[in-house]
């Protein structure tokens, strides 16, 4: 259920990534390479525990499955928030330096106009 | 048990092999012997010889390894294999748990390397191919 789980979120992520040229400054090929490289991963150990197991592996407890499905989830959300906080410390867009520079000018009381540089404008 | 240790080296020495063939990139690139554009978030293929730089290509390798070990490391987080205090591996309190994963790491964990190195190995020659294509076009429009 875990590799089930990440598969699909490898394919989504890559498909948004296809849809959005590659170019897009949003960082979706990360979250591509974590999903992809965890699936390869836990494909391996499917395969191990197939080849233990025989094809008791197919039909997993109603515990098993939760408790897979559960950690399944765990892991693309990891994989969301090490996204999110790469993507807020890189900020490609430059949206957190201009939300904060605008806050600042915005406290100490700086009445001027500031354009969304964070500049003023003349 | 710990199969994830594996991959992860592989990332660490692969990281290390980056990071030098980026810099004899830009040295090259500095000496204008070269032209490839190394940075993963820049033009991948440039206009001047078609190539993709080789530290690019490794770039891909390690964030599948990179990406594959965090989750993984995870995994085994939630399973109680691995602690955040000493020994970190549970199965290191005996040696018969020892003895287990070691056999774990060497074949689980090294097939996981190895498949995903395999997988990077394909990649190389798909885009290889690319690479061969864009050369064409290039120099038929010169």
């Amino acid at each position: 259920m875990t590799l089930l789980i990440t598969v699909f979120a490898a394919v989504i992520s890559t498909a948004v990534w296809y849809a959005k040229d590659g170019k897009s400054p949003m960082m979706i090929g990360m979250l591509c390479w974590i999903y992809w490289g965890a699936s390869i991963m836990w494909f391996v150990d499917a395969v191990f525990e197939y080849v233990g197991n025989g094809a008791s592996f197919f039909v997993p407890s109603g515990a098993d499955m939760l408790n897979d499905s559960f950690l399944g989830l765990s892991v693309v959300a990891l994989a969301l928030v090490v996204w999110i906080v790469t993507l807020l410390i890189k900020d490609p867009k430059g949206t957190l330096r201009r939300a904060l520079f605008e806050k600042d000018a915005s406290k100490s009381g700086f009445r001027g106009n500031v354009n969304s540089r964070g500049l003023e404008d003349k | 048990m710990a199969c994830f240790l594996v991959p992860g080296a592989e990332a660490l020495v692969m990281t290390a092999v980056t990071y030098a063939v980026k810099k004899r990139e830009e040295k090259k690139m500095d000496r204008g012997v070269e032209k490839a554009v190394s940075d993963a978030e820049s033009v991948s293929i440039t206009a001047a010889n078609g190539r993709i730089a080789l530290s690019r290509k490794l770039t891909w390798l390690t964030s599948l390894l990179w990406g594959g070990v965090l989750l993984l490391a995870f995994e085994h987080l939630w399973h109680g294999e691995v602690t955040p205090w000493f020994p970190f591996l549970t199965a290191a309190k005996s040696p018969a748990d020892t003895a287990v994963m070691l056999h774990e790491m060497s074949t689980v964990g090294v097939s996981m390397a190895v498949l995903v190195t395999l997988i990077w190995c394909v990649m190389i020659g798909v885009v290889h191919i690319f690479e061969k294509r864009q050369q064409a076009v290039l120099s038929e429009g010169r």
